[in-house]
């Protein structure tokens, strides 16, 4: 319990408003008159769209129905690559992939509608499989050394692949957007989302709407972690589209049904390993190959490739280092942006390769790592040398010793030894139970995580954050950057108060509406504290150096004199690359990320030995952030974004067939509730960035990478077993342990024995599609969602 | 919003039985915790009307007459872990009551609607059928008795007519007679069971007399093993009759795979949770 | 028909399908927007009120089910001497991020205090086991709710 947190940091600015229920998510905004808007979708993987049927029993004057052939603009959700339509013209490459819009003035009338639309397709052979994908988004590749010579130089090589699958950011909140026609022929956008910017790119190229026709307006956003990145331009799209052709609001609320079954997810990705290294425990060589699968477009994948590329190698010095990375496509719906980005996929990977050497070589994980740990001037596989703020030493020990890792290690060891004394033969032990049932487990896993975005992104964003003082005297701070529940509101007052010398409650935060702030970049890539923050506070600084001059007085004393008297004062800071920060897009060498946050977890589990369910008791994740600003805010980031790489490592499971999600209900996509979740001990460490004002480097994502290699490490602790492949549910460790067949390979769909429908005659021209389309539940049911709750 | 279907509320049971009695297609509704969710999942038509069973004080109650437990259908699962009676007579049951959901849920669903839901992972079932309990069912035509055995015909089918209604579950217990109860799911709340088992015997000078082996999710209903149970009847309690038990629960099941787990987990892992609940009831 | 209770102790007759959801005649036939819809299934918790002093989540209670009862929501909490103690207390220690969970979270909350709930760590995580959080790792609000069931006179 904090003493006095009130007085030295400020409460959350919204915390009233969110705690009162005043707060308004999209959902609770009401425009008289609205419509209601519904997206159709796809039921097959990959299919020819040979048609949309309408029944003719159904009085269609009431509804309006869009379907590609009604787009105003380009069909093209804009993004990197303009691969993805709004709408299915002609080919279907994913399923639920929207094929046609519908609205009505009232849900009833919808429900009936969406039962009348049905979609005639004929299938397309699918890729589920991103091993036998041909079609690539994107490759990378980095050398260091001669990876090659290292590891036949090397006294002991160990190989490993790792498979982790989708996750679903599960934000509370369901994607939704409502679209309001202005009176210019513009749309406004009322949304949930972390990027209104984005939304206003999409938007102009889908609608041909100018800059200030456009109008997006972020509603409190309940939770994102990614999820809400690039995904609500779609739906921002369909429902402005919906909104034209009506002439009136439209709301598109998803459920939690569509929103699981058809919206982004994190990249499944396999990774394999072969490292070299010496019997006295020296690194030598890492040659590491990286698949991820993109699923059907391109979205945000090249980045999540680099990002995981860039990071693949883990916080480790090694003379030889090789990393290739690809991308591809698959017939399963587009992943996208969720928290870490690519680094919790493929420094998951190298945490159990580290475990494992450490295991090979019988030496104390904690002992390698700190030997390996990059050190002040290493150099990274990108030709990067790392010239400040390097931590990962640092949060290492303090991790280690606050969860008192070497003293728990080597009881769980000694009460593993004799349990593997006392066991029963395997032929008996799979169907009976031991003398324990639980088995205690410590595991210890270190990351790094590259600050703002990749390479020169950051100088490309151009970001600008604004601080005002208005005529009347109010300080206003104007900026794109979003509030989802990271703090924003309340750190961009606090940081321009500090700057100022006046309390944070004199200063505001204009809502975040394109058509009032400036472009200040995503709300993505821990940026928002880091270099959004650092605009702000440049910007504060500016102001209080112009006040201060021409009023001889401090800013506090004279600000509203100033305003007063000069009419007000705005003052526009953008971005300037940070000094000295050079990377090379091309061959991807060079300064990668301007500066690395650092992480190291230590889990402790119960691992139940009859069922192999794991239960994890305490995490202690010690963070390196470069400065807290805000500590109780800061340790909210460590505390949720642990929690959910516990989901990842543990529960968090999608399963396919013909690449529909199986999981695509609350009751069957599973996130940890609070009798699951660790206590969890957050430790802020702070070794400062020189290039921000503040030195702060990001918190929102390195929290992420380190939880999943932890809890695996420390079950292998418990058990023996080794588990490759995420989540470490307990199939896998009974599998493991007692030789059962383990569950399918994560992320990869499988396919449903369907009976094969006759290839249609000559002489059917004109007759009923039976033959075209093998799948008959797609004939009546549009929404391919119904099945799998079931038991 | 969902589909919202034409409600009844009958103040009395009597008249309940005679709306059902009607000729109407009715859909009774307790807690709604199953079929509200059903409605809105969109997970089939919506019920043409629905029975509102909810102000039916008559199929409240929880009491212990002589030798059984005696539970009115709309006990929650609430009031089952707040009863000082079943937690002295029937504390598998409380047991199970707790690892369904969480308090919202066991705020609100009954016994008598995991009864007639009749998901074959209904948590309440195992034990049901391991203690012999008895389902009485009413309409105009009286009430009449269903063992629990007998009650669960088919996916989701039970020997329900559509003009009766559960009133009440009648459950033998005496003190001689121990029930275990043993829940495997995904998460530690708010999850449909993997696995789930109810044990109950009569310890008889170190030998298993009168056992019942019930299990849940690992068929269409949920069912009793009675080869396992011929197995232990009368067996010797140690860990050469939970042997046998074990290797003949893994021989006698045939789960299958699904979006929670695997046929050979729950075949492997049921027989490892089976053979812990002998160890701890035989204490060796 | 029409069905009569209180919320947050004003009376209420709503002329509404029996079979509507709570949760959609409190947000939209009441215009109380404070409780949230999550999921629909009864999962989240983000719909959870309270009836009769017990929580339950409103998207699976028919209204018709609340005739004569007394729900109260999250806009039942504060009075006009401001927010109650577990909103300052989830204020103080950090309790709400996103706070899409915050008002089901907080009625969970308000349920276990009002029964007596100790601050004891493993209970007051079986009192909120029904409200999922994705933002806060449930640490500060179990520190919150633990710090205002202390609080409570005995």
């Amino acid at each position: 319990m904090r003493v006095g947190i009130a007085k030295a940091f400020p409460l959350r600015r919204e915390g009233p408003a969110k705690l009162t229920g005043t707060a308004l998510y999209t959902d609770d905004l009401v425009f008289p008159g609205a419509w209601y808007g519904q997206t159709i979708r796809s039921t097959v993987a990959h299919g020819q769209l040979l048609g949309i049927e309408l029944d003719p029993a159904f009085d269609w004057s009431r509804v309006v129905v869009l379907t590609a052939a009604d787009l105003p603009g380009e069909n093209v959700v804009s993004l990197i690559k303009d691969d993805q339509p709004i709408l299915v013209a002609d080919e279907i490459r994913h399923q639920a992939e929207p094929v046609a819009l519908l609205a009505a003035p009232d849900r009833e009338t919808l429900r009936e509608a969406k039962q009348r639309i049905h979609l005639r397709t004929a299938d397309l052979p699918a890729v589920f499989d991103p091993l036998e994908a041909t079609q690539e988004f994107a490759h990378f590749a980095l050398a260091k050394g001669d990876v090659e010579a290292g590891l036949a130089e090397a006294e002991l090589v160990i190989e490993g692949t790792y498979r982790v699958g989708h996750q679903e950011q599960l934000y509370i909140e369901n994607n939704a957007m409502i679209a309001v026609p202005r009176p210019d022929g513009g749309m406004a956008i009322h949304g949930s989302m972390q990027c209104p910017y984005y939304i206003h790119a999409a938007l102009k190229r889908a609608l041909r709407l100018t800059d200030s026709q456009a109008v997006i307006i972020q509603a409190e956003t309940g939770g994102g972690f990614g999820g809400k990145e690039e995904y609500p331009s779609i739906i921002a799209i369909h429902a402005a589209l919906l909104a034209q052709r009506v002439g009136k609001p439209v709301r598109m609320i998803y459920d939690r049904h569509e929103d699981l079954a058809a919206t982004t997810k994190r990249h499944p990705a396999i990774v394999k390993h072969r490292t070299g290294v010496t019997r006295d425990g020296r690194l030598v060589a890492m040659d590491i190959e990286v698949v991820m699968d993109g699923g059907a477009y391109c979205t945000l994948t090249p980045v999540v490739l680099s990002r995981g590329t860039l990071h693949a190698g883990g916080p480790y010095s090694c003379p030889n280092v090789r990393v290739v990375g690809r991308a591809v496509a698959t017939n399963t719906p587009p992943n996208g942006a969720f928290r870490g980005f690519g680094a919790p996929q493929t420094e998951f990977a190298v945490e159990m390769q580290v475990n494992r050497i450490a295991e090979a070589l019988g030496m104390s994980p904690l002992e390698l790592r700190r030997r390996w740990v990059y050190q002040l001037g290493d150099e990274t596989p990108s030709g990067q040398i790392l010239r400040e703020s390097v931590a990962g030493a640092e949060v290492l020990e303090r991790a280690a010793e606050a969860a008192e890792y070497e003293r728990i290690r080597s009881q769980t060891a000694h009460a593993r030894e004799e349990r593997s004394a006392s066991a029963a033969p395997s032929s008996v032990a799979q169907l009976t139970s031991g003398a324990e049932r639980t088995a205690r487990g410590i595991g210890i896993a270190l990351a790094w995580h590259g600050a703002g975005f990749t390479g020169s992104g950051e100088v490309k964003l151009a970001s600008v954050a604004s601080l005002e003082l208005t005529a009347d005297g109010r300080i206003v701070v104007l900026t794109g950057s979003t509030e989802m529940g990271q703090g924003t509101k309340t750190i961009f007052p606090q940081l321009a108060a500090e700057q100022l010398g006046i309390d944070e409650s004199s200063v505001e935060m204009a809502p975040q509406d394109t058509s009032i702030v400036p472009d200040s970049g995503p709300t993505v890539a821990s940026r928002t504290a880091m270099v959004v923050g650092g605009l702000v506070i440049q910007a504060a600084t500016r102001m209080r150096e112009t006040v201060e001059a021409s009023t001889g007085r401090a800013f506090a004393d004279s600000y509203a004199e100033y305003a007063g008297a000069h009419g007000g004062l705005r003052v526009d800071q953008q971005f300037e690359a940070y000094p000295n920060v050079k990377f090379d897009d091309e061959t991807y060498r060079g300064d990668a990320y301007p500066v690395y946050g650092w992480a190291c977890a230590v889990a402790e589990v119960d691992v139940d030995l009859d069922t192999g369910e794991t239960q994890v008791r305490s995490i202690v994740s010690a963070n390196d952030i470069g400065k807290v600003i805000h500590p109780v805010l800061a340790e909210g980031q460590v505390e949720g974004g642990t929690l959910q790489g516990v989901g990842y490592a543990t529960i968090e499971e999608i399963k396919l067939v013909d690449g529909r999600y199986l999981n695509d209900r609350l009751a069957t996509y599973l996130i940890p509730t609070a009798l699951d979740a660790p206590r969890i001990e957050a430790i802020l460490v702070e070794n400062p960035f020189s290039g921000a004002p503040h030195g702060a480097k990001g918190v929102g994502e390195l929290p992420m990478d380190v939880p999943a290699a932890a809890v695996v490490a420390a079950i292998h602790d418990a058990t023996g077993a080794w588990i490759h492949d995420l989540p470490a549910s307990p199939e896998r460790v009974i599998a493991a342990l007692h030789g059962i067949a383990p569950p399918p390979l994560p992320g990869i769909s499988t396919i449903s024995p369907r009976s094969v429908a006759p290839a249609p005659s000559a002489d059917d021209a004109g007759a009923p599609e039976e033959g075209l389309d093998p799948q008959p539940e797609a004939r009546t049911d549009p929404q391919p969602m119904r099945g799998p709750y079931q038991e | 919003m969902p589909a919202e279907p034409p409600i009844e509320s009958p103040e009395s049971l009597a008249h309940a039985y005679d709306l059902l009695s009607s000729g109407d297609a009715w859909r009774p509704i307790a807690g709604g915790t199953d079929l509200m969710v059903q409605i809105t999942g969109e997970l089939g038509p919506p019920p043409e009307r629905v029975l509102d069973l909810w102000r039916l004080d008559e199929l409240r109650g929880i009491a212990h007459e002589s030798d059984a437990l005696v539970l009115g259908a709309l006990t929650t699962y609430t009031d089952l872990r707040r009863s000082d009676v079943c937690q002295e007579h029937l504390p598998a049951l409380v047991a199970a009551a707790a690892t369904i959901g969480a308090a919202q849920i066991q705020n609100r669903g009954t016994i008598g609607g995991n009864i007639v839901n009749a998901s074959p992972a209904g948590d309440t079932l195992p034990v049901l059928l391991a203690t012999d309990a008895e389902i009485v069912l009413g309409s105009v035509s009286g009430e009449r008795t269903v063992a629990a055995a007998d009650f669960w015909t088919g996916y989701r089918q039970t020997a329900r007519r559509p003009d009766e209604l559960v009133v009440r579950v009648r459950i033998p217990v005496s003190p001689g007679r121990q029930v275990r109860f043993r829940k495997v799911g995904t998460r530690r709340a708010q999850a449909i069971s993997k696995i789930v088992i109810a044990l109950s015997w009569r310890p008889d000078a170190g030998v298993w007399r009168d056992v019942r082996v019930a299990l849940g999710s690992i068929a269409a209903t949920p069912v009793r093993a009675r080869e396992t149970e011929r197995v232990l009847e009368g067996a010797a309690a140690g860990s050469e009759s939970a042997d046998r038990g074990a290797a003949t629960i893994a021989q006698e099941i045939h789960p299958i795979d699904d979006v929670r787990s695997t046929a050979d987990y729950r075949r492997v892992v049921t027989a490892r949770v089976l053979h812990r609940l002998l160890r701890e009831a035989g204490g060796w | 028909m029409t069905y009569r209770f209180t919320v947050n102790g004003a009376d209420v007759a709503l002329d509404v399908p029996g079979m509507r959801r709570l949760l959609d005649a409190l947000r939209e036939d009441l215009g109380l927007t404070g409780t949230k819809e999550g999921c629909g299934e009864g999962e989240c918790g983000a719909c959870s009120v309270l009836i009769d002093g017990e929580v339950v989540d409103s998207c699976l209670v028919p209204v018709s089910q609340v005739d004569g009862t007394s729900v109260m929501t999250v806009e039942g909490l504060a009075s006009d001497a401001g927010m109650d103690a577990i909103q300052e207390a989830f204020l103080v220690h950090g309790g709400a991020q996103c706070g899409i969970c915050t008002p089901g979270m907080l009625m969970a909350a308000r349920a276990y205090i009002d029964q007596g709930g100790a601050p004891v760590d493993e209970d007051i995580r079986e009192a909120i086991a029904g409200n999922l959080c994705r933002c806060t790792g449930y640490t500060k609000i179990i520190d919150a709710i633990a710090a205002a069931a202390a609080a409570q006179p005995v």
